[in-house]
């Protein structure tokens, strides 16, 4: 995984709620293998008509096609747990969405691959999307060890983040080696967890 | 944490999982964990980085999302799409390559992932589920902790057993009285959403309770907790009682003799003590709701059937007041509008959220009261219950009234494996989102339960099943 640090980029505005991991990369693409194609499937319904043809949608025009940052409204990548829904956002060039709120498993998703979902205060949001609407292609700039982000007309806002989230992404951590530290101590529970439950053995290989 | 404070059951299988605490993270134990077709992700992942599955036989994989629902004869091979095809082919050859147990496409007891688990028995009270679906929150109507994750996470699973979690806040459902003439427990859960909107439970855990969910069966019971995370919830709980015991009692994995007697004595114990206390609380009366059909594109965007499409101009919150504008807009739908004018194109019944045999039971009772009008899908949600319903004669029912009788799957609840809406289509559909395209691009989606959904077919407009059935 790629470390997460500093990030300046073009920001782009999305002023709808709810939006789903559906529409950032539609079903039928959840077939296609992790790499350099996801960067057109991003939005793709939104971006292409059904003949394939490109439509108005900011993200294939300049600036907004060098975009690292979306800064969205509440709920944003509710629904389906698709992780290719990051591998679109991530392929496109999108480092960090700026959000109110995110689907719990969207969170967890970028997490896992270097995707900074960042939480700011409703009405901040809103700000910063004004801003960005007012100057098209502007950056904005993020501070992951310091926690800030810097808007627009250079206000800083503080965001929270959890520490494990923070470091992770700092050192592009893999999970799986982090929790492997811990396969005695896993292992000394599952050993009492299953104990206490004779059941669960007794009945697992009868099906 | 002492011995007498009350604890809600989602706390008691919150500790009874957790392994350790590490930087404010719980390692929790996972005892089973359930994979679809887009699990690929996360085989390939654990395959390029040479991992092993530590528990094999923990691990179970469906093909569900891809499969087609008619056609089957050739088996595999015999899916035309090559895409699709090697999804399929690709899923087993990992299940097979990493020892895990495969309900295969020619499984006798092939169907969905939040379908075949129960009925075989995998799910019981007081185990901790993952599923790489954002509805395995279906599995918490047993009392098992159950959350959807994404394939990183999944693949993490595979690979230790564990899975990273900060505890959610905990949030009770209290819902009291009887069910109405014609109200199903998908119209109960269409009605919470709407109450408490699409985030109204984001970073919860909900349990589920009162006399209205005690009342309800299992199938009931899974409908509501599947329908979780459209509230924006994680995991949906129900507490075991004797119909869970009931349900599970004999199924293929389900512990038998002295071990059986052990579960039960384990499984009592897991009820919400009386004195437990919740983050948040939020009562709904039963006798309030009424058979609901969504009118937007999300779930939340739901009224009874009796109502009208809202008129956004009378909307005062200008944020709500665009989503409402947005969503009748991709609906093509025009402000006042009675819901049972809505003319339908298609009618789908099946999904993880509706079909279970008592589904297919409410919508065969609904269309043997007349003949469809619009193409009408019936997609059995595995191959036990689609062997039921012929035991039942309930195929033979849908043939009669001109429903398409078909093959277990997902099919047009995620149209990912070629069953799909054309643009501009408008289905009445038992899944669960309606989300814009989610049915297909352009596809427009209007939720309601199975006895609508019937409804809906026999008179080709969304229709108040309390008519049909009078
Ligand atoms: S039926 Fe729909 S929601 Fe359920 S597992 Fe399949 S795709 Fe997911």
């Amino acid at each position: 995984m790629q470390p997460f640090t500093t990030l300046s980029a073009i920001a782009v505005p999305m002023h709808e709620a709810n939006i789903d991991t559906n529409q950032l990369c539609p079903t039928r693409f959840n077939k296609v293998p992790r790499g350099p194609k996801y960067r057109e499937i991003l939005f793709y319904d939104s971006r292409f008509r059904p003949d394939g043809t490109p439509t108005e949608f900011m993200l294939n025009a300049a600036p907004y096609d060098q975009a690292g940052i979306i800064v969205a409204d509440r709920n944003f990548g509710c629904g389906s747990s698709r992780e290719t829904a990051v591998y679109a956002l991530y392929e496109f060039g999108i480092r960090c969405v700026i959000a109110p709120s995110f689907g719990d498993i969207f969170a967890a998703n970028c997490a896992k691959n270097g995707l900074l979902a960042l939480t700011l205060p409703e009405a901040e949001c809103a700000a910063i999307r004004r801003q960005l609407q007012d100057q098209p292609g502007a950056k904005v700039s993020v501070d992951l060890a310091a926690q800030t982000v810097t808007d627009v007309a250079g206000n800083v806002h503080q965001f929270e983040i959890h520490d494990v989230r923070k470091r992770c992404l700092l050192e592009g951590l893999d999970d799986i080696a982090r929790t492997q530290q811990y396969a005695e101590r896993i292992a000394g529970f599952e050993q009492k967890y299953k104990q206490a439950r004779p059941w669960l053995d007794a009945a697992a290989r009868t099906g | 944490m002492s011995g007498n404070t009350p604890q809600s059951i989602f706390e008691k299988l919150w500790n009874s999982h957790h392994i350790l605490t590490d930087e404010g993270e719980s390692l929790m134990y996972v005892d089973v964990a359930l994979a679809q077709e887009n699990t690929l992700h996360a085989f390939t992942a654990l395959e390029k980085s040479g991992r092993e599955v530590l528990r094999p036989q923990q691990i179970y994989a469906f093909t569900d999302h891809y499969v087609p629902t008619t056609g089957r004869a050739k088996g595999v091979d015999g899916i035309p799409d090559t895409g699709i095809r090697n999804m399929v082919i690709d899923l087993q050859a990992m299940a097979r390559k990493y020892g895990v147990t495969l309900f295969g496409m020619d499984h006798e007891h092939q169907g969905i992932m939040h379908i075949v688990p129960p009925e075989q028995g995998i799910i019981q009270p007081g185990l901790m589920v993952i599923g790489n679906d954002s509805h395995t929150s279906t599995h918490g109507a047993f009392g098992s902790l159950a959350y959807g994750v994404g394939a990183s996470e999944f693949a993490h699973v595979m690979a230790t057993q564990g899975l990273w979690q900060r505890k959610p806040k905990s949030m009770r459902i209290t819902i009291d009285g009887t069910l109405g003439f014609g109200v199903s427990a998908k119209d109960v859960i269409l009605a919470l959403i709407a109450h408490i909107g699409v985030d109204g439970a984001q970073g919860y855990a909900m349990e589920y309770a009162g006399s209205t969910i005690a009342a309800l069966s299992m199938e009931g019971r899974m409908t509501i907790c599947n329908m979780s995370i459209e509230a924006g919830g994680r995991v949906g709980l129900i507490a075991p009682d004797d119909k869970t015991y009931a349900y599970v009692e004999g199924r293929p994995y389900a512990p038998k003799g002295k071990a059986w007697q052990q579960a039960l004595d384990g499984w009592h114990a897991l009820a919400s003590d009386a004195g437990a206390t919740f983050d948040k609380q939020v009562k709904l009366d039963a006798a309030q709701i009424t058979p609901t059909a969504t009118w937007g594109v999300n779930p939340a965007q739901a009224l009874p059937v009796t109502g009208v499409v809202p008129d956004p101009a009378g909307v005062k919150d200008a944020q709500l007041r665009s989503e409402y504008e947005t969503a009748l807009e991709y609906m093509a739908l025009k402000p006042g509008t009675a819901l049972q004018d809505i003319k339908l194109d298609r009618v789908f019944i099946g999904s993880c959220t509706n079909g279970r045999i008592e589904d297919l039971r409410a919508a065969a009772d609904v269309a043997k009261r007349g003949n469809a009008v619009v193409p009408t899908w019936v997609v059995p949600g595995s191959m036990s219950v689609k062997r039921q319903a012929e035991k039942e004669g309930l195929d033979q029912v849908f043939i009669k009234a001109g429903f398409e009788w078909r093959d277990p799957g997902c099919s047009m609840c995620t149209a990912i494996n070629g069953d799909h809406l054309q643009p501009g289509e408008r289905c009445a559909s038992t899944s669960n989102r309606n989300f814009r395209n989610r049915q297909g691009p352009g596809g427009r989606t209007h939720l309601v339960s199975p006895a609508m959904a019937a409804a809906a077919a026999l008179k080709g407009r969304l229709t108040d099943v309390r008519e049909l059935l009078k």
